[in-house]
């Protein structure tokens, strides 16, 4: 149980970057799961705010899945707040570039797959710097 | 108050013991109001979510026969609120939820576009551009001279143009249209044309803010014959908007409208180049 992955949901509020249909779609697939997950309005506006819930969700033992962005913004949103991410431990979905049932999937998958490492690199340090 | 030194609301959907569950579609619409809103909602359900912190919590169920439970942080330090929503809908748990925000004082959210850079240290050779760019002390570095950002609302909205100048690609905007500025992965490719970019703007005469100085240097000049400030501008509008389309810096009009006058930039200019000169000096000698 404890490598069951946390699930975290950003719905990037403020920007239409991230199709709605695909956001609608990950978030209502979310709540038919039954799974426990955590939803955020716009990950970019608590790292603005250097929100300390950041360090929470970043936070345990447990992998973490992230449905937002891409994974190199996500990382370093974190890395930025001292909220570093784990770069074997975390996967985030790109919810730009998937379909949302193709997200959904991922999400929803218990298996990890850990996608923080520098570009073309192996996942190596935890990013963590300030803003 | 500084956003960042607001308190935040953390919401608890809760349907374990004691309370009702909801149906998937009120879960979703709830959760998409609150989202809407700009809160962080917690759906409790099958599964870890992410440990407490200090937060304000709101607890938000169908309690049974509408009797919320009392508890309270064991260490004093959390504020826990329950709230029944039995018989409400997705917009009159929104208003409740309003409700409680205002009590607690804790942050209104949607107030500001969150746009500002976020820096790949990854990539990041700490070489000081951005912040010998920037004219709007966005950057600065810490004790240890490396680079940050450190005045995040001071950043334009919608303007990349920071990271048009960072030779690595590693300042990004995660809300831009395109990458690798929006966080996809940087390409050979990528780099070597944001290089050129660099190169153009050198080409034009130095850095951007140089271009604007010199056009406003000569538009001035012009003007101050004809001593119409109402031409002056539009002149200046229509060199801005010429500059920016031949650098292909998808700067927004409204942010060089909005840059300050040659003679501040002049001044920012040098101040923001003495700070990077500083930091780049200080690195050398530790």
């Amino acid at each position: 149980m404890a490598d069951k992955p946390r699930i975290l949901f950003c719905h990037c509020n403020y920007a239409q970057v991230v199709p709605e249909e695909v956001k609608a779609g990950v978030l209502q697939s979310l709540c038919e799961s039954g799974q426990a997950f955590e939803a955020v309005a716009d990950l970019c506006e608590m790292a603005a705010r250097r929100d300390p819930a950041l360090k929470r969700l970043a936070a345990g033992e447990a992998p973490v899945k992230i449905a937002a962005c891409y994974p190199r913004a996500v990382k370093w949103l974190f890395g930025g707040c001292q909220a570093p991410l784990s770069a074997d431990r975390t996967e985030v979905v790109n919810m730009r570039e998937l379909s949302a049932k193709d997200a959904a999937r991922a999400l929803l998958d218990e298996k990890v797959t850990p996608n923080l490492a520098a570009d073309g690199l192996a996942a190596a340090t935890e990013g963590e710097k300030k803003i | 108050m500084a956003i960042a030194d607001e308190i935040t609301l953390r919401i608890v959907l809760y349907e374990g013991a004691g309370a009702a569950t909801l149906d998937a579609a009120e879960r979703g619409s709830t959760l998409t109001a609150l989202l809407g809103k700009g809160y962080a909602v917690t759906c409790a359900g099958s599964g870890a979510v992410a440990p407490a912190d200090d937060s304000a919590l709101l607890v938000l169920g169908r309690f049974e026969n509408g009797q919320t439970p009392e508890a309270e942080d064991a260490n004093g330090a959390v504020p826990i609120r329950f709230r029944d929503i039995d018989g409400l809908d997705s917009e009159g748990i929104t208003a409740l939820v309003e409700e409680e925000r205002k009590s607690t004082q804790t942050a209104q959210h949607g107030e500001w576009k969150p746009w500002f850079p976020v820096i790949d240290y990854d990539r990041c050779t700490n070489c000081m551009q951005c912040l010998s760019f920037c004219l709007f002390d966005v950057y600065g570095v810490d004790d240890e001279q490396e680079i940050q950002v450190q005045n995040n609302d001071n950043c334009k909205t919608n303007c990349p143009a920071c990271s048009r100048v960072c030779p690595e690609a590693a300042i990004m905007f995660p809300k831009y249209k395109s990458g690798p500025i929006n966080g996809d992965v940087v390409s050979d490719g990528d780099l070597n044309r944001e290089k050129m970019k660099i190169d153009i703007s050198a080409l034009l005469g130095g850095d951007i803010y140089q271009m604007l100085r010199d056009r406003s240097q000569r538009s001035r000049s012009r003007f101050s014959k004809e001593r119409s400030s109402d031409k002056a501008l539009g002149e200046r509008t229509k060199c801005l908007t010429k500059l920016a389309a031949e650098a292909d810096i998808d700067i927004p009009l409204e942010v060089l409208q909005s840059l300050p006058s040659a003679d501040e930039i002049a001044e920012k200019s040098a101040a923001a180049n003495a700070k990077a000169t500083a930091a780049l000096a200080a690195q050398k000698s530790g």
